[in-house]
């Protein structure tokens, strides 16, 4: 069997060699090209060129700070690495020619400095240690931001393919589940599934033909961790896939990826042709015999098809439906051939785990819960971004620390975890460790890691009824209590919205959370009601003064509200009668003005005009 | 074909409602509670299809398990220990069955499933007396496209046992689903209405539906209005499956009600004349049996498929146009009793051929669509005015208040009523191959054949084949029900594989007695013993060979002068045209 020892070092050297030259380094996942990370490149390339400037650019994925985006690195031999972040075009210019073509960076704009052996910079943040970063651990995202994806070379410096060379040389397939067995490694997709058994399964399963299928279909609203590590380090997947391929006895792999994420299928798809050109993957891979490919197929974005059944019947053509279970996947699966299916994350996981050891991973995290997780922090947080953390952090260290807790000041209220299947967990709840079981028991789940932070505005019927909205209309319609159940459940919710709700509402309510929680035929809708049931388990009282008091205690409910001017506060301005669309405000100039509330469409444009804070809500 | 293969299978030991019982590992839940006499409600479980467990409403509590299990699709283990009837199943049952009928038309009084609906059946099982949720009506407008069936969505439940049929066994694939959720549509395939797609018109779906979603097209108020007009002479042909199905519906056995019985009861309903479909169908064999022969000893297209069946007539024409050649060229039964009608017997009658409404009364429903096919009217006159299903018959003679059993005989009307056993045999699945061999063996060989029963050809297996050695003429024959079964025979043909003289098919399973216009059935278990009350009335003919039978024998005499001649050319024999422009 060949070695990819000797081609590792060339390349460490030709990589190393670079680091004698000024190298600027643009964050180009979807996430940086949407806050304008593209412009940014533009204008950076144009002035170099312009300027005949000798500095290398280099684009990679996202590092996780979506709250600093865009962001831009620059890299000056015998320095720390500078992280720029929150820049605009004509501001990357200015540092540019300061930083690179005068030497003095601009503290002002620097989100932290990575000194990587170099002596660090005053009174500048080191990346390691500001609190977003802190507590994270880089299983997953370590070369996330770091490597140029599109560069088979540089995840072949950074370890890549070492795992899965290790594996075909010096371990059998036995031994490679039973190390991802010892490592604790749960499915990192929802419902946590200890990936050495579902391996094992497969791996038993009588066959010539084997599939192994990652499910790359991440839909919860909010939640982008898999893009990121398609986007960022696509080798880490097709080695992960690889080494499961070789462990169960497959020879063929599909990456179902939703349609949604070109970025990612794009670089998905230079990857799988430099790793064949390379003999990385193929038939023979490395001369050892064994041969694996991986194909692409593109999700056409049915948010059921990140059910397993439904996601096999898609790559087949047939519609997206889930089917009942046994037989799993493992038995009959893609074709009817036996199959392996997990998602980005967990096949992300392996390289690390056979590289490093299943006691290293599994001296990270819980009892049952092993290992580090990516979440994606989103909401009404003050660092919005992705996180990978040590399983077992307390939520709120998430909150926080590393997010940095509620934005403007205002009161945490809950965070939803698991998405639209998870639940969400209140104040009182918020020291509970982050671990599958733990959050089960709480009513929610730990999900693909979506993470939404809400704050004291937030209406937690709504915030239930948004949920349900999003089920209702991805529920395939194959079983009756989720496609009749999720209906009747988001107009009941509806009707508590508009102030319509009664007691007799509350009970059908549960009664229809009991049943299609219990009845359903896929996780879909087994788990379609836990936003309902958690918000009534944790925020009852808000339900019931929907119900009984016809109030929305936070505002939000438009059919609730009352929109009321203070006398005392108002100063007769006029503005709020002059925005009003309905013409439902009336008062002279310079005396308290009123509003008619059954013209009232509470559109709340007079409170947002009010210079005074005269006009108020409840 | 068959699936599954039988394994050994150990007794395991589950409790269930607290009763101990012991059943073979493997058996599902469903199946082990009616083992223990405890009924599982099901809507979407159907006992000849796969299990699809969509409908939820057979869940059961099992110890151990967070969540309730479908009974259908969940296999008992060893001491397993399941609960049916516990507040939280009967909780979730009757939230299902509520939910399902509030998104469903509340008008069962006007349904044509009433009495026989699956889901009024459990509503009133489960005293669902009143719905939490508002009534949801999508107000889909009705499909009325097809001659011989009617679709309407808004009672559709999505159970998918008309998909499954469709798809499955009949690779026909007129039926699928459409857009998701709460808005999800069984609909045509391809096309806005059913008769755009490939429908074959075998009316399976009807059987396979547990609601009024799909029902046959129904005239019954036309064929009064004809019986009451002074000016038309009704005429009617009975085929040989309804008899049984008919006494079914009478709640009698299928030998108890006899065809004199029926006769008079048909002259109740207004019917003038009644003659018999089993005429024709000995005349069929008299005419295939020939031009099998001829294509034989002429080299011409073998082998030769019946074309009884009008299903899988069109299934031929739309799947393998470019294999029409192996279809024989005579008509139905039906078709050719109505040809004969307005020529030969208005001339033997002395009738004029303007003045007779020809009605057949059929098993099926695609026998309607074959009746107004365009080239079905070789009399000058449509050959045949009116099809009329089993089911509609009962439904005449409930309305009409008429019980056949309850009737003295009368003799059917003489020139077309006579029959043998071999005409009987053409409900069955493999009937035409019999009475076919039955005539051909005497033709080739000359001598009369002994052993008149061909049991190869005989029951519900989906493909069965037989080698007859006719003095050294070595005939190998074929004969497979449904679609899928029929599929695989016509791929070896287009492959030129096929090691067959002849082969006969039949859309429904176990042939006509199955057929799509016959009362509701529910299991192919049903359907087999229609076969065998097929076989009882074969053995008591005393004449039980075609061309046995003296009409016949008169017919050729008097008006045909021999077989595949002029005029048989004329008004027996068609022709089949690719029916793929729409799809």
């Amino acid at each position: 069997m060949h070695s990819l020892n000797e081609m590792r070092k060339q390349f460490q050297n030709a990589y190393d060699e670079s680091k004698n030259r000024i190298k600027v380094v643009f964050g180009l996942g979807t996430c940086g090209i949407a806050a304008g990370g593209e412009k940014i490149w533009d204008a950076v390339s144009s002035y170099i060129d312009t300027h005949g400037l000798d500095i290398d650019m280099m684009s990679t994925g996202c590092i996780g700070m979506c709250y600093a985006e865009p962001l831009m690195e620059v890299h000056m031999p015998g320095e720390p690495r500078f992280i720029y972040g929150n820049l605009k075009p004509e501001v990357a210019i200015d540092i540019l020619k300061k930083h690179l073509v005068e030497g003095n960076p601009s503290p002002e704009y620097i989100v932290a400095q990575d000194p990587r052996g170099y002596e660090a910079a005053a009174n500048i943040e080191k990346l390691e240690e500001i609190p977003f970063y802190k507590a994270q651990v880089k299983n997953v995202l370590g070369r996330c931001g770091i490597i140029d994806p599109d560069q088979i070379v540089h995840y072949i410096v950074f370890d890549g393919y070492e795992a899965l060379e290790k594996a075909l040389s010096s371990m059998t397939p036995a031994e490679v589940i039973q190390e991802i067995s010892q490592s604790g490694l749960r499915g990192r997709g929802g419902g946590g599934f200890p990936a050495g058994r579902k391996w094992e399964a497969a791996y038993k399963s009588p066959g010539n033909k084997k599939y192994v299928v990652c499910n790359a279909d991440e839909g919860d609203p909010g939640a982008f961790m898999d893009r990121s590590v398609l986007e960022g380090d696509p080798h880490a997947l097709l080695e992960g896939m690889a080494i499961c391929g070789y462990a169960i006895g497959a020879d063929e792999g599909y990456i179902y990826v939703r349609a949604e994420y070109p970025l990612a299928i794009k670089r998905l798809k230079k990857a799988i042709r430099d790793a064949e050109s390379m003999g990385i993957l193929g038939n023979n891979i490395l001369g050892s015999g064994f041969s694996f490919k991986i194909q692409i197929a593109a999700g056409a974005g049915a948010f059921v098809c990140g059910e397993e059944t439904a996601l096999m019947h898609s790559i087949e053509g047939k519609r997206g439906m889930p089917r009942v279970r046994p037989p799993y996947p493992a038995q009959s699966g893609l074709w009817g051939k036996p199959t392996n299916i997990n998602n980005v994350e967990t096949y992300a996981n392996v390289p690390v785990i056979i590289r490093q050891g299943a006691d290293w991973f599994a001296g990270m995290g819980t009892e049952n819960s092993k290992g580090s997780k990516v979440f994606a922090l989103t909401g009404k947080i003050n660092r919005t971004g992705l996180a990978e953390v040590p399983i077992g952090i307390s939520l709120r260290d998430i909150v926080f620390n590393v997010g940095g807790g509620i934005q403007n000041g205002k009161h945490y209220k809950a965070v939803q975890i698991g998405g639209p299947s998870g639940g969400c967990i209140p104040e009182s709840l918020l020291d509970t460790p982050v671990d599958y079981d733990s959050l089960i028991k709480l009513g929610a789940m730990m999900g693909s890691g979506g993470l939404v932070v809400m704050d004291e505005d937030t209406c937690m019927v709504d915030v239930a009824r948004y949920f349900l909205h999003f089920t209702q209309e991805e529920s395939c319609g194959k079983c009756a209590p989720c496609r009749e159940g999720t209906m009747r459940m988001l107009q009941i919710l509806n009707k508590i919205c508009d102030g319509k709700g009664t007691p007799e509402d509350l009970d059908t309510l549960e009664s229809l959370c009991r049943v299609v929680q219990s009845t359903s035929l896929c996780g879909l809708g087994q788990s379609a009601p836990n936003p309902v049931l958690a918000t009534l388990r944790y925020f009852r009282p808000e339900y019931e003064a929907h119900i009984y008091d016809k109030k929305c205690p936070a505002g939000v409910c438009v059919e609730l509200l009352d929109i009321k001017i203070d006398a005392d506060k108002c100063k007769g301005c006029t503005i709020c009668a002059d925005v009003c669309p309905v013409g439902a405000i009336s008062g002279e100039r310079k005396k308290p003005h009123v509003i008619d509330s059954d013209k009232c469409i509470k559109c709340q444009a007079c409170m947002v005009k009010c210079k005074f804070g005269a006009i108020s809500k409840g | 074909m068959d699936r599954g293969t039988v394994k050994e299978m150990s007794e395991i030991t589950v409790m269930i409602n607290g009763i101990k019982t012991i059943i073979p590992e493997g058996t599902s839940i469903l199946h082990t509670a009616q083992a223990a006499g405890i009924k599982i409600p099901t809507l979407c479980f159907h006992p000849d299809q796969e299990i699809k467990a969509n409908c939820r409403i057979c869940v059961v509590e099992v110890e151990g398990q967070k969540n309730l299990i479908p009974a259908c699709a969940t296999a008992v283990n060893e001491g397993m220990v399941i609960n049916t009837a516990t507040p939280r199943v009967l909780e979730a049952r009757r939230m299902i069955l509520e939910l399902i009928l509030a998104h469903h038309p509340q008008d069962c009084l006007h349904c044509v499933r009433s009495g026989s609906c699956e889901l009024q059946q459990l509503a009133a099982e489960y005293d669902v007396r009143f719905n939490r949720f508002p009534l949801e009506d999508a107000h889909l407008p009705l499909d009325y496209s097809s001659p011989s069936i009617v679709r309407d969505s808004n009672k559709c439940i999505l159970c998918g046992r008309c998909i499954e049929f469709c798809t499955s066994k009949q690779t026909v694939n007129a039926l699928g689903l459409a857009h998701r959720g709460f808005d999800s549509q069984v609909v045509p395939s391809i096309g806005q209405e059913l008769f755009e797609s490939p429908c074959v018109m075998c009316g399976q779906c009807i059987h396979a539906c547990p609601v009024g979603a799909i029902s046959g097209r129904e005239q019954t108020d036309e064929f009064m209005a004809a019986a009451a007009d002074p000016d038309k002479i009704v005429v009617t042909q009975i085929a040989p499956a309804v008899r049984l199905a008919i006494a079914e519906a009478f709640g009698a056995d299928r030998d108890q009600l006899q065809m004199g019985q029926l006769a008079s009861a048909l002259r109740m309903l207004g019917f003038n004349h009644v003659l018999n479909t089993n005429f024709a169908a000995d005349l069929t064999i008299m005419e295939e049996s020939q031009e099998l022969l001829e294509r034989i000893s002429n080299g011409g297209v073998l082998p030769m498929f019946t074309s009884c069946c009008p299903a899988w007539v069109r299934f031929t024409e739309v799947f393998y146009p470019d294999q029409l050649d192996h279809l024989s060229t005579c008509k139905s039964p039906q078709q050719m009793f109505g040809a004969l009608v307005k020529t030969y017997w208005a001339e033997r009658m002395n009738i004029s051929p303007d003045k007779i409404f020809s009605v057949s009364i059929m098993p099926c429903t695609a026998k309607k669509y074959e009746a107004v096919r365009p080239e079905m009217t070789d009399s000058d006159y449509s050959d045949v005015d009116m099809v009329l299903t089993t089911r509609e018959i009962v439904r005449l003679l409930q309305m009409t208040g008429i019980n056949p059993l309850k009737l003295e005989e009368t003799e059917f009307d003489p020139w077309m009523g006579e029959y043998t056993g071999s005409a009987v045999l053409f409900g069955a699945s493999g009937g035409v191959m019999e009475a076919a061999l039955r005539t051909v063996y005497e033709k080739v060989t000359g001598r009369v054949l002994e052993k008149l029963d061909f049991s190869d050809v005989r029951g519900m297996a989906g493909l069965k084949e037989a080698t007859v050695d006719m003095d050294g003429t070595i005939v190998k024959v074929a004969a497979a029900h449904t679609l899928g079964n029929a599929r695989a025979l016509m791929d070896e043909v287009a492959a030129g594989k096929s090691p067959y003289h002849f082969i006969e098919i039949m859309a429904c399973p176990g042939g006509c007695i199955g057929g799509g216009g016959q009362p509701i059935t529910r299991s192919n278990e049903q359907r087999a013993q229609r076969m065998e009350a097929i076989y009882v009335e074969d053995r008591s003919k005393i004449l039980r060979k075609s061309h046995e039978n003296h009409e016949i024998q008169m017919l050729y005499e008097e008006f045909l002068q021999e077989t595949l001649g002029h005029r048989s050319h004329e008004l027996l024999h068609t022709k089949y045209t690719l029916k793929r422009k729409n799809i």
